[in-house]
């Protein structure tokens, strides 16, 4: 500025405040304006959205269990039962017991996840006591690759393995006699074989491995404990 | 780009014209090859790419008219970021929008929305059209060229899903003896059909050309 002397500089400044100002007010306008209606949008979804994904959560549920009528959230406590939720449950884990239309227990659904072909996958699955298998299976959430892993969800032969997946405990009660195993496609020839789909061999074992570490897991704390979940079909 | 000069040049536009050019002499996608990552990406099955077309429209539209309707008092230096908060903007609510209609559409979309924010012919048609524009011009603009993409998209959808799955709309075509033909379900074959599609397209643009020119010279 100085440099230009007296009579240089003012002229050039004087442009200088009525521009930013314009500039400013455009920025800060658009961003006022942009952040309200996100934070609108957001509100208005949001109970939408909650009360869709509790649904799909709910429709899952009666999915894997066949025949259930009725449904209702158990809670894992530290001591190792099973206690009916009440209210909202940060961190608990959980599974759903479903009941027939006359209040008997058919199965409990349970919830695994774990990592896929590109990101994780969710998925929800029945497991019926009285046959000491898993009888029911859905996917939740997955972004596998479209056409060709995401026909886990879809593929007909691949779901029929989790009509009647064997995953009886063994004598110890501690483990599964056979866990979850994948086989390529037409070899399976034991009940706790999962056939893989041609084609999406990494999905598929994605959700063998999700399924035996879960079931390795829940087998053997919901096993003992089924009497548990009775009472909650009592209407 | 030549052909969005001339236009400008070439007299008074009919409202039409806005409209149409979009979908066949500028298409988006295989005139001006704007936005060639969610072509690629997500058109394995013709539903996807539908889902993914119809969204594009919607923030399209959105932002031509929005930024035609603030083109005045949004400061020439500062337009592009001001640009950028209005479609990132749209492109959220948009994302909140398909949640709470349908969550099954969101889990096939999945990352593809987010990058709506990015796409080219958006912020291509916001600096070269919605920015000189009316409002109603750049309405039909954004009309024209979101149905043009969507158009393409499906295109390329409708070739990869019966191809590549042997299904269309997830209806399986050929009954059990079809094999598949995976690549062209993976993203390698987006590259195919995309090529095939451009190859197809200029071939006939250029026969139609050389037709009318022989038909003037008679």
């Amino acid at each position: 500025m100085s440099a230009n002397g007296a009579g240089g500089a003012a002229p050039a400044m004087a442009p200088a405040p009525s521009a930013a100002w314009p500039m400013i007010r455009a920025m800060v306008g658009i961003g006022v304006v942009c952040g309200v209606a996100i934070v609108a949008a957001f509100q208005l979804t949001r109970p939408v959205i909650e009360r869709k994904r509790a649904e799909a959560l709910r429709a899952a549920v009666f999915q894997v269990l066949p025949g259930a009528a009725t449904s209702r959230t158990y809670k894992l406590e530290e001591s190792g039962a099973f206690t009916p939720l009440e209210g909202k449950a940060e961190g608990a884990r959980l599974v759903y017991a479903a009941y027939d239309a006359e209040g008997r227990l058919l199965g409990v659904a349970i919830e695994a996840a774990g990592m896929g072909y590109q990101d994780t996958i969710r998925v929800l699955y029945g497991y019926a006591p009285e046959r000491r298998a898993v009888v029911g299976f859905r996917v939740l959430e997955t972004r596998e690759t479209p056409g060709l892993g995401d026909k886990i969800d879809v593929d007909p032969e691949f779901l029929a393995n989790f009509e009647a997946l064997d995953v009886a405990l063994a004598d110890d009660r501690q483990s599964l006699a056979h866990p979850i195993e994948l086989v390529k496609k037409g070899e399976k020839t034991q009940k706790w074989q999962i056939d893989a789909i041609t084609g999406a061999t990494v999905s598929s074992r994605a959700v063998a491995n999700i399924l035996r570490e879960s079931t390795a897991f829940w087998m053997p704390r919901i096993e003992p404990r089924v009497e548990d979940f009775r009472a909650g079909g009592a209407p | 780009m030549s052909t969005l000069v001339q236009i400008g040049k070439s007299g008074e536009p009919t409202a039409t014209d806005d409209f149409l050019k979009g979908l066949w002499r500028d298409n988006p996608v295989l005139v001006q090859v704007l936005g060639t990552c969610p072509t690629l990406a997500v058109t394995n099955t013709a539903r996807n790419a539908i889902a993914m077309g119809l969204a594009t429209l919607v923030v399209l539209v959105a932002s031509n008219a929005l930024i035609a309707s603030i083109r005045k008092i949004v400061p020439k230096q500062v337009r592009i970021a001001s640009y950028i908060l209005v479609i990132a903007s749209l492109v959220t609510i948009v994302d909140y929008g398909i949640q709470a209609i349908s969550l099954e559409v969101h889990k096939a979309l999945g990352a593809f929305i987010a990058l709506i924010v990015v796409n080219c012919i958006i912020l291509g048609r916001a600096e070269a059209f919605a920015s000189k524009n009316t409002v109603v011009r750049s309405l039909l603009d954004g009309l024209g060229m979101g149905f043009g993409f969507c158009i393409t998209l499906l295109l390329l959808g409708v070739v990869r899903e019966v191809l590549g799955s042997g299904a269309l709309f997830g209806v399986e075509l050929f009954g059990p003896r079809f094999q598949d033909w995976v690549i062209l379900v993976l993203p390698s074959g987006g590259f195919f059909t995309f090529a095939a599609w451009l190859l197809f397209f200029n071939w006939w643009k250029q026969r139609r050309a050389a037709r009318a020119a022989g038909g003037g010279a008679r």
